[in-house]
């Protein structure tokens, strides 16, 4: 049996968590307060995944650049691959929060999506 | 051919040609950095200093008591900030006693006026901030404090409002005397952007005025590079006392002052180290411990609110006077060197004295045109509630805040750049308006006064520097590197 | 005689002050009015494009910008007057309660504004390298961490490309992350004390993800380069965060983020005589968040700094509920007064009054602890009888902690105290 030791990040309280494992296999998960910190251990011991927040450049708006982010998480070793398919990118004002800026980036399957609204 | 070059845009290469600028003649001011006020004029104690400290019948002394009588009339007709605060020096035990007569004596002999010794009681009776330690003290009434970045400023403005030119970012690398054709001698100036031709040179470098000199002398001189350090304490602590405290010289060494600034903070230091390289102007984890517990001797409590601290060179020469005048072997070359303390006080009278040494050897006659007076820039900060109003109604843009520590707007900042002799870099502006210089330390001001900058100047941000080249603060943008 | 009056005026459009409109005409107050120096709303949250924003008030995690914009949103939706570009230079209070505020911008130039109640949101600004006495040099290069964060997120411009940062703030740590994720190489974050002064899941996240060294107990001794910064040296530190001869190692770099602490922006506060507390930097409140002022009340960072917005938002709608109280001129008698004492580890907390006549059913009491515990307990005292003790794992300066005191059970208490002065004690226990 193998115990790995984890600081939950779904949320700022960072509950320490501790997880079982027998053979990779997930055998239990203590020390979280919530069901996310539970898929999060789970997930972080076999297959880490992460939130990627970052910018593209804007065309006409108040400001060069605007926000975005993963719609949802996506592996934790394609981070700098997602950064990068992100410089190609170029969007016209006005554009708001929620409007898509890449779909399926760096082949993740997870769009990218404007978190900042400039008009 | 100019009439006269001037090496060193400090305030004494300022305050001479603010004074050369009264007579007809064709003055030329060259200075390594990109400003005014680069130097030893950016980093010093601000202070006014009335005159009893130097050894009478030196010219420290003569220019001393001259300067702090001219700075107080020329704070009004060039309008730059200053304050006559009066100052205190302390004696902290009671075998201090006799050094306090002697620097009263000392001072009388100098010409300063008003000069006391105040007795205990009446000490902390007008500065009760004052440690309770003090046994007596020598309160100088004329001693003040003054805005050293302005002044230097002020005078550089009113020179070029009356035709002096200066250039920046320009170094003297060389300089061959030489005689014309019809046996006049002048000076050919090697600098880093071309060769000036100059009748008359004025050696007004600093800590590189023994270069100069040396280059055109055989009567050689030699300054060292003397560091003091300083820490500069928020507003907050500024009321802590009124008058500017010195200490007594004593086994501890020769004392640090504590003061308010003409801005209204409260300044701590120097330090005094002799150092080799004449462009270091670091800090040390030494220098700025020892400023805290030398300067606490002075106060009752001195509280921990450092927003920044810095270093200054001074430029001591090894026979410990300013050495102003014509150098004998090299007629037409004319040094303001070793300017150390009181430099900042006698600047204005070695100006005076610069201009007229000049004036004879060049039997130059008065500008019938000469402008005599400079306005600084509206401070919004300082203004009443009806000069706020009227400076918002004449442009709209002093109703927007720009550096919110300091209440410096973008009319103030538009000001900066766009007068004569106008800011190019963040550090010009900040000198300037005072944008930065807030306990924030442009924590919010920088990103906005960066595009304001960039925009007056028509050059994109990238370019914009601190203090000149390579001192730039963007480094290209996003993901250009990825 | 003012240019113009309100009810109720909220100094600082940020999450502070947003939530604490929306709470204020929740409450049925109306005449409101928001005054902002930005030329948007939403305050810090524009440039905090990161997520971990919102779990607690909407159940989701949102970044800096969607979570300001629902709060806009509110505000724009129940049409709340807010001025943009307005920056308060002056407040004063007088006899008669009535607070005036001396404002300005652009549009309308100087102007006065009298009102029955101000709510103080004014947040928190970094603490300079001056004030952490670096020595070295002073070359551009050196930025605090969140003005290289409005560099990077706002203008997307790069204030560097070789990154050293101290200090573990959580916005050094954010930016560890984003100047990685926009094309710099970050070398390490030096930490002067020997716990970090962020977030767990930041160091997770934003260093370990990344490789960036987090080196505690460590300092910049030295800043290289006189007109840009070349590099640093960095230095171990011992037990009293003096530098140890010996462990310095120079970093080549070209710039250096600050991120050592974030200190409430309290000038307007000063101007109206509120009293101050010296540990947080920000104003004394009681249970209403109501400072030494009567009518002024206080909320988000200006008050304290917190770590999560979420509690920002929370404070600042409890502040906004007692605006619309005071000005609706509510008379409840004070009750007992309950002083509010933090001791053994315990640095502060706020409120440090509570008037048992004002007390809601719960109160939440916020406080952070001054060194890093472990397997310890949070004892919580009132007139020498245990309210509660709290077995705690792990608390950190860096993470805000809380109590919530039952109304009845104080009460309860109180009946049975024969003390004249009646006293909270929070502290660390074995």
């Amino acid at each position: 049996m193998e115990t790995r030791e984890l600081t939950c990040i779904r949320c700022p309280i960072g509950c320490h968590i501790t997880v079982e494992l027998e053979n990779g296999e997930v055998r239990s998960v203590s020390g979280n307060s919530c069901p996310r910190g539970e898929e999060y251990a789970s997930n972080e011991v076999t297959h880490p995944m992460r939130t990627v927040t970052s910018l593209v450049r804007l065309k006409n708006g108040k400001r060069p650049v605007v926000s975005v982010k993963t719609k949802s998480d996506v592996p934790k070793e394609k981070m700098m691959d997602v950064v990068k398919a992100l410089k190609e990118i170029e969007l016209t004002a006005p554009v708001k929060i929620g409007d898509i800026a890449a779909e399926n980036v760096a082949d993740t399957g997870v769009d990218v999506i404007v978190t900042s609204n400039d008009d | 051919m100019k009439d006269v070059t001037i090496i060193g845009a400090g305030v004494t290469g300022s305050a001479i040609a603010r004074e050369l600028s009264r007579l007809d003649l064709d003055i030329l001011v060259l200075e390594k950095e990109s400003d005014v006020c680069e130097g030893t004029s950016k980093a010093n104690s601000g202070i006014v200093h009335s005159g009893y400290d130097a050894k009478p019948g030196t010219l420290k002394a003569k220019f001393n008591v001259e300067g702090n009588k001219l700075i107080h009339e020329l704070s009004k007709t060039l309008d730059f900030p200053f304050k006559e605060n009066g100052s205190l020096v302390l004696a902290l035990e009671e075998e201090g006693r006799a050094g306090i007569e002697a620097l009263l004596e000392r001072g009388k002999a100098n010409g300063v006026p008003g000069l006391r010794i105040l007795e205990k009681e009446e000490l902390l009776k007008m500065e009760p901030g004052v440690s309770k330690n003090a046994v007596c003290a020598l309160y100088a009434p004329s001693g003040g404090i003054v805005c050293p970045f302005n002044m230097t400023i002020a005078f550089a403005e009113n020179a070029v409002d009356n035709g002096v030119i200066f250039e920046f970012d320009t170094a003297v690398k060389n300089i061959i005397g030489k005689t014309s054709e019809d046996g006049e001698v002048y000076y050919s100036i090697e600098t880093t952007t071309g060769i000036v031709e100059s009748k008359v040179v004025i050696n007004a470098a600093g800590v590189y005025s023994d270069v100069f000199h040396n280059m055109v002398s055989e009567d050689k001189i030699h300054i060292t590079p003397r560091k003091g350090e300083y820490l500069l304490m928020d507003k907050a602590a500024g009321d802590l006392v009124k008058s500017t405290l010195f200490q007594l010289p004593s086994k501890l060494g020769k004392g640090v002052l504590v003061t308010p600034t003409v801005h209204g903070n409260l300044m701590v230091g120097p330090t005094a180290e002799s150092i080799e390289d004449p462009e270091d102007t670091s800090t040390s984890a030494e220098g700025l411990g020892l400023l805290f517990e030398r300067g606490a001797l002075s106060v009752e409590s001195l509280p921990r609110l450092t927003i920044t601290s810095f270093a200054g060179l001074r430029a001591h020469e090894d026979g410990g006077d300013f050495i102003i005048g014509e150098v004998k072997d090299s007629p037409g070359f004319i040094d303001a060197a070793g300017i150390e303390s009181p430099g900042l006080t006698a600047a204005p009278a070695i100006g005076v004295c610069v201009a007229g040494l000049v004036k004879n050897i060049l039997k130059a006659s008065d500008k019938k045109d000469f402008i005599s007076t400079r306005k600084g820039i509206p401070s919004m900060a300082l203004a009443t509630p009806e000069e706020r109003a009227a400076l918002i109604a004449s442009d709209p843009s002093y109703a927007h805040v720009i550096c919110r520590c300091e209440l410096v707007t973008e009319g103030e900042i538009k000001n900066a750049i766009n007068r004569t002799l106008g800011a190019r870099t963040v550090d010009g502006i900040k000198r300037r308006t005072r944008a930065g210089m807030g306990r924030c330390q442009t924590g919010f001001c920088l990103a906005r006064t960066i595009p304001l900058l960039a925009e007056a100047l028509g050059v994109d941000e990238e370019e914009i520097t601190k203090s000149g080249k390579g001192s730039y603060y963007i480094e290209g943008k996003i993901k250009d590197s990825l | 005689m003012a240019d113009k009056k309100a009810d109720l005026i909220i100094i600082g459009g940020g999450p502070a002050g947003l939530a604490a409109a929306a709470s204020a005409r929740k409450e049925g107050l109306q005449d409101i009015l928001i005054l902002e120096r930005d030329t948007r709303l939403g305050g810090i949250l524009n440039q905090c494009i990161h997520n971990g924003f919102g779990l607690h008030t909407f159940k989701e995690e949102l970044t800096g910008p969607e979570y300001a914009a629902r709060f806009i949103k509110q505000i724009e939706d129940e049409k709340i007057p807010y001025m943009l570009d307005t920056m308060v230079v002056d407040i004063s209070s007088s006899e008669d309660g009535i607070k005036t505020v001396t404002a300005m911008n652009p549009d309308e130039g100087l102007f006065t504004i009298d009102a029955r109640a101000v709510i103080l949101a004014m947040g928190c600004r970094e603490r300079p390298r001056g004030a952490l006495n670096i020595p070295g040099f002073r070359p551009s290069g050196i930025y605090s961490a969140g003005t290289a964060q409005y560099y990077v997120n706002i203008e997307g411009r790069m204030p560097g490309k070789r990154v050293v940062i101290l200090g573990s703030g959580d916005i050094g740590l954010i930016m560890a992350r984003r100047m990685t994720y926009e094309g710099a190489k970050v070398l390490c974050v030096a930490e002067l004390q020997p716990y970090s002064g962020g977030l767990k899941r930041n160091i997770v996240q934003c260093l370990d993800d990344f490789d960036i060294p987090l080196l505690l107990s460590h300092t910049v001794v030295d800043i290289k380069g006189k007109k840009r910064v070349e590099g640093v040296t960095i230095a171990e530190v011992d037990e009293n965060r003096k530098p140890i001869p010996g462990t310095e190692v120079y970093y080549e770099c070209d710039t250096l983020l600050l991120s050592c602490g974030l200190i409430p922006e309290n000038e307007l506060s000063g101007k109206l005589g509120v009293r101050m507390n010296p540990v947080t930097n920000g104003a004394f409140v009681n249970e209403s968040l109501e400072t030494s002022v009567p009518g002024v009340f206080a909320c988000g960072n200006v008050l304290h700094v917190h770590d999560l917005v979420d509690y920002v938002s929370g404070e600042a709608s409890l502040a906004g509920k007692n605006a619309a109280d005071y000005i609706r001129g509510e008379q409840l008698s004070d009750g007992e007064v309950i002083n509010i004492k933090t001791e053994n580890g315990v640095r502060y907390s706020v409120p440090s009054v509570v008037r048992s006549g004002h007390m809601p059913d719960t109160l939440t009491v916020r406080f952070r602890v001054g060194n890093e515990y472990r397997d310890t307990n949070l004892a919580v005292y009132l007139d020498d009888e245990k309210l509660m003790k709290l077995p705690k794992r792990v608390m950190a300066p860096g993470e805000m902690e809380q109590i919530i005191l039952v109304k009845s059970k104080v009460m309860d208490i109180l009946s049975r105290s024969d003390r004249s002065e009646h006293e909270v004690v929070i502290r660390v226990e074995d």
